[in-house]
């Protein structure tokens, strides 16, 4: 790896908890951006010449507080702060420095800077916008790109929501037991949903996979920092598996390939690894939430070599209690899948008729009931379904794996008649 | 006699490679190792899972103590070994040399094996 490349990749690894060590530093969040970039320029300069110090993160924590002092001072008083140049070379004061930000203070320091971007006068999409910008250190381009707007409205966007946190009390006491697992739920909902906006794009949107990656660094990066959280293990465990498809979900074309149709020799095994070694994990807690159970069914699948040999059984009940945990029509539905799989379309089509009301503009939900309808051999209703799901699709993707229905059932109907 | 290549590196960076890069660093130890099976100098070789996959069991105590993560809280994370057959320690070095042209940054520790038993669990190079 050449020199640039190293540091490009230490400085992005640094990132979270340089930047969150800084703005606990400063309490403003425009400041400890200019002192990392500031730590990132100088470190550009000193890196390649001194080599790279021995904690990267530290060194930048160090030198982006120093650098962002000593413009204060040279703004008042015109008294420097010797060059970075010797301190990257003082072990003892790097030794002191990561000493300081072991433990804890790390710890609180990162789930802070990402709270702060779940604020929840924050739409979602202004929340997962600033985190990739603040924490991840995305440009704004890049985002951009993943939220198919223009640069300039993605600037506005994230301005705003800068402003608007800004106003608020920023929570830089260290939290309490109840708190942390305030901010910990809030985060983990922030990390799920800059995946999902990564998984619900196109083949064709090719920067929007980047997103789940970021993601699952910062879901890492998260139980890294508190090993023992059986839901961050759950999270983790949940964008791994359902990530180790994504090259298996489209054809070249485009069109979603469902879970059934997928080549499953495509599916990436190194991922599929971690997460079950994660959720395996996570059960010896015996404490189960909602993430722990969406890994746990995402595991079921993974688990199976062929369709055929898929527990839906095990999926049935582990909707069954995520249905306890998290209420929603849409969990339901979801169980209606492997319902229909253990005990017949009818039962399946019984179990979802009263979410009708509620889903009745979700484009799963009639994409689903035609998909039971036509198990059921009722055809013409199955059409009339497919035919509200293709209006309420959101993606060309989606409309495609509705059509694929649809040109079944007319073939079928074809070759009846001939 | 044996010697172990404990390999560690800053889990947040290695994690944070591109596929493509993983891949390409992956490629080139292999050619190392290739070289280093076809000398029969090659033992076994692990790369472990990220350290948020790890459980300590600590058993100083009656019952033990299931732990989430890593034995250690250390800046670089064991994330792998080798195993190889060497004449001295020099010997060892080399190779080590080699596989660290191969994936610059982090550490090797060179650690002489006293006991060696392969077992016969996992001879077949497969994924776990």
């Amino acid at each position: 790896m050449s020199d640039l490349a190293w540091i490009e990749g230490a400085i992005g690894a640094a990132r979270p908890q340089a930047m969150a060590a800084l703005l606990r530093y400063f309490r403003d969040l425009d400041k400890a951006e200019e002192a990392f970039q500031d730590a990132c320029l100088r470190a550009l300069k000193a890196w390649p010449r001194n080599g790279p110090p021995r904690d990267p993160t530290a060194w930048l924590i160090m030198v982006g507080r120093n650098a962002a002092i000593d413009a204060v001072r040279k703004t008042s008083r015109n008294t420097a702060l010797p060059p970075e140049e010797l301190l990257s070379d003082l072990e003892d004061a790097e030794a002191a420095a990561a000493e300081r930000l072991d433990g804890a203070h790390y710890r609180d320091d990162v789930l802070r800077l990402m709270f702060i971007c779940c604020h929840p006068d924050l739409p979602a999409t202004q929340q997962i916008a600033l985190a990739l910008r603040i924490v991840s250190g995305l440009s704004v381009r890049e985002i951009a790109r993943a939220f198919l707007v223009t640069e300039t409205a993605m600037e506005q966007r994230i301005t705003r929501a800068k402003a608007r946190i800004g106003a608020g009390d920023a929570p830089f006491e260290a939290p309490g037991p109840v708190e942390r697992a305030e901010r910990f739920a809030a985060v983990a909902s922030m990390i799920y949903l800059i995946f999902n906006q990564g998984y619900s794009a196109d083949r064709a949107g090719e920067a929007k996979g980047g997103l789940c990656d970021e993601a699952i660094r910062l879901a890492r990066l998260l139980l890294r920092l508190f090993p023992a959280e059986p839901e961050m293990m759950g999270l983790t465990a949940l964008l791994l598996l359902q990530h180790a498809r994504v090259e298996a979900r489209f054809t070249a074309d485009g069109a979603a390939i469902l879970l059934e149709d997928q080549d499953r020799s495509l599916w990436n095994a190194k991922l599929i690894g971690e997460g079950l070694a994660l959720i395996d994990k996570a059960m010896l807690k015996r404490a189960p939430g909602p993430y722990q159970v969406q890994a746990a069914i995402a595991a079921l699948h993974a688990r199976a070599a062929r369709p055929e040999d898929t527990d839906w059984a095990g999926i049935d009940a582990l909707y069954a209690s995520l249905e306890i945990m998290q209420p929603s029509p849409v969990v339901t539905l979801n169980r209606a899948v492997a319902v229909a799989k253990v005990r017949g379309p009818e039962a399946a089509l019984a179990m979802i008729a009263p979410l009708a009301p509620r889903l009745d503009a979700y484009f799963h939900y009639h994409g689903a009931r035609g998909a039971f309808l036509l198990q059921a051999g009722r055809k013409a209703e199955a059409r009339e379904a497919f035919d509200h799901a293709i209006s309420l699709a959101n993606t060309a993707a989606e409309a495609a794996s509705i059509r694929q229905y649809l040109d079944r059932i007319a073939a079928e109907a074809d070759s009846a008649a001939s | 006699m044996l010697y172990a290549i404990l390999c560690y590196n800053q889990e947040d960076v290695t994690s944070a490679w591109s596929k493509a890069h993983d891949d390409e660093v992956m490629a080139k130890l292999g050619v190392v190792q290739e070289r280093l099976a076809k000398e029969g100098r090659l033992g076994p070789v692990a790369r472990l899972m990220p350290t948020t996959a790890a459980t300590t069991l600590r058993k100083d105590r009656d019952p033990p103590l299931v732990l989430d993560g890593p034995f250690a809280e250390t800046k670089e994370q064991l994330l792998g070994f080798y195993i190889v057959d060497c004449d001295s320690l020099d010997g060892a070095l080399d190779i080590a040399k080699d596989l660290g042209k191969a994936n610059p940054g982090g550490s090797y520790e060179i650690r002489p094996i006293a006991l060696f038993n392969p077992g016969p669990a996992g001879q077949e190079p497969a994924a776990p």
